[in-house]
């Protein structure tokens, strides 16, 4: 994690502050990425985990700070980013269909007014194969469970072809052949050179399937390759009392019921 | 030509079909059709009778014309104020409308329609705007704002229209409260013309942005961070909304007009879980309802346009809900039932065996 490694880091995150009603959910985030990987960005409630990458993105207004991606900004780099929101921020009930809400992510670089063709019809449909929902192309998007429709999500930002992925809790309650189906793919997509920063709640799984970890709490507490940085000094910083072993108990009894 | 006075005009228009299909063959029966259908529309008076198609082209048929495509046209708008739950955004602008009709006529003296509904357009906007500067400042709850800007505008309008109507009392023209309700028959034929190229302008842009507009109305945040400029597609579709509503205020009125933009994609949502297919029945409907509101309002003695759009509407809502398959009650009604038989038995199931392996 050292800028000077690489002249135009992947993603330099540079002083940044985010505030609602002037109380700060952000406190002066640096953050720099050079090397492609998968990036687990953990932290208890309210740490500002999603904040974080909103506020990357340009979806939340940011009191102070730059953002930098491969060395320009965000907004001229769009077409090499993506993004997968949290499920629950869209309405499920709207009328579109699976293969549709796919295809939306070939709207960027078809620009205005252009319709998508077969072609991205097609791209659209290898995209499902790969999160495999192929055979629910023409299903309404509120007629699928919780991780079917994380995977259309995840489908849509594939269709995207991007270099950079930002994920907003794509675990967050979704059955275990979704969760083994996404963890296949990212790992897939960093084999690629692809960077994916994830926010991630599921302590357990850093270890196995991530390269590095953000340890956040409205500041960074640290950062790096998890071998070194996944230690219980950094994990008491960041979640401070609350993590005891009860609570890591509680968590696995919770999710256990979740997926049951 | 005493026929018209003598006995009920329906017996006769039967008799007379069938009069005439007999005696002078297809091509008379047509011209006949085309006549009676004149004669039903109320485009003609029987003291100027002429059975020939160019009549069609009357007062009436032009405001039905202009009616259809109104209502088409909110029915493609009001599907994305739907899908966007700006739906009530329409109403406030509407409301807001009529203190800036008021203002244009007082201002210019002109009863032009194009300077009274530049007029309306104009406080249109500005409620809607002063609407989310209130949310911003105030950070009341949407509906207590929605509430305040609506009532406040049409207090105003309300106000200006009584004193226009007691100071230009005598005055062709100047019966703004006709606005109110609407009444399509008062329209002129350059006041149609107007509102159906504004109808179909409105129209032309939602299809030519359906894609952006998809976008934006599903997920905001993913439109926004393709690099699509969100805000101003917003204030498209905003602005989309004000001019379909204001160039329905002569037809159907202040209080109904937002109406036409949420009752025809609510009823088109039951039959199709495609937005295309949605957008073209919600036309459908608004088409459907304007014509139908029109020609009832026509053939009713003062009776206001307004209202019969309104009803017309709803009424094709109610069918939609109870027939629809899929999402319509019938369906469902069927449906839940056994749902609710099958879960039943699931419980039942489970609870006996979990009672046997207690035992065992």
């Amino acid at each position: 994690m050292n800028a000077s490694d690489s002249p135009e880091p992947i993603l330099d995150i540079h002083d940044m502050t985010v505030a609602y009603d002037r109380r700060p959910v952000l406190w002066n985030v640096d953050l720099t990425i050079c090397q492609p990987g998968l990036v687990a960005i953990v932290g208890p409630n309210g740490a500002g985990k999603s904040t974080l990458i909103r506020a990357v993105m340009g979806l939340i207004p940011v009191a102070g700070g730059r953002v930098t991606a491969w060395g320009k900004t965000v907004n001229e780099q769009r077409r090499r980013i993506s993004y997968v929101p949290q499920r629950e921020t869209v309405d499920w009930d709207f009328p579109i269909n699976v293969l549709e809400t796919v295809l939306m992510g070939t709207y960027g670089e078809l620009g205005w007014f252009r319709r998508p063709k077969a072609t991205h019809r097609q791209r659209a449909m290898e995209c499902l194969n790969r999160v495999g929902m192929q055979e629910y192309a023409k299903r309404q998007i509120g007629q699928l469970s919780g991780g079917q429709q994380q995977r259309v999500f995840l489908a849509r930002a594939l269709v995207q072809d991007a270099d950079l992925y930002f994920m907003d809790e794509p675990m967050a309650g979704v059955d275990a052949a979704t969760e083994r189906i996404v963890f296949e793919l990212l790992k897939k997509l960093r084999d690629s050179g692809r960077t994916i920063l994830v926010v991630h709640h599921d302590l357990r799984t850093v270890v196995e399937h991530f390269d590095e970890v953000v340890f956040l709490n409205v500041r960074v507490v640290a950062s790096g390759p998890v071998a070194t940085t996944f230690v219980p000094e950094n994990l008491q910083a960041t979640y401070g009392g609350r993590l005891s072993i009860l609570d890591t108990m509680a968590e696995a009894v919770r999710l256990q019921q979740e997926s049951e | 030509m005493q026929i018209y006075s003598a006995g009920s005009s329906f017996e006769w228009f039967v008799a007379h079909l069938t009069q005439s299909c007999a005696a002078d063959g297809l091509v008379s029966y047509c011209r006949d059709v085309i006549t009676e259908l004149t004669m039903l529309l109320g485009l003609n008076h029987p003291s100027n009778f002429n059975p020939y198609p160019v009549t069609l082209l009357t007062q009436t048929t032009l405001v039905l014309i202009g009616t259809v495509l109104l209502g088409i046209t909110a029915g493609l708008v009001g599907t994305f104020a739907y899908l966007r739950r700006r739906a009530l955004a329409g109403d406030v602008i509407a409301h807001a409308a009529l203190p800036g009709l008021c203002m244009a006529f007082l201002l210019t003296q002109s009863r032009s329609i194009g300077v009274l509904l530049t007029g309306a357009l104009i406080t249109g906007v500005a409620g809607a705007f002063m609407m989310s500067l209130l949310r911003r400042v105030t950070r009341l709850r949407e509906d207590a704002i929605l509430g305040t800007v609506l009532s406040i505008a049409y207090g105003l309008g309300i106000a200006l229209t009584r004193t226009i109507q007691n100071n230009y009392r005598n005055e062709r023209g100047a019966d703004l409260e006709s606005f109110i309700i609407g009444r399509a028959a008062t329209m002129l034929r350059s006041d149609v013309l107007q509102i159906a190229v504004a109808a179909i302008a409105c129209g032309i842009v939602v299809l030519v942005v359906y894609k952006e507009l998809k976008l934006l109305s599903f997920d905001e945040s993913f439109c926004r961070v393709q690099g699509w400029p969100a805000t101003g597609l917003d204030l498209l579709l905003m602005f989309l909304t004000a001019v379909t509503v204001i160039a329905g205020l002569p037809a159907v009125g202040v209080i109904l007009t937002a109406a036409l933009l949420i009752i025809p994609p609510a009823a088109a949502r039951f039959w199709t879980d495609r937005l295309s297919l949605m957008m073209t029945i919600s036309a459908g409907i608004g088409g459907v309802s304007g014509a139908t509101g029109t020609l009832l309002s026509a053939r009713m003695d003062q009776m206001p346009t307004g209202p019969l759009v309104v009803l017309t509407a709803s009424a094709l809502f109610v069918v939609s809900w109870m027939l629809a398959p899929n999402r319509g009650w019938l369906w469902n009604r069927d449906r839940s039932e056994k749902e609710l038989a099958a879960a039943a038995a699931e419980i039942l199931r489970s609870e006996t065996s979990s009672r046997a392996e207690v035992k065992s």
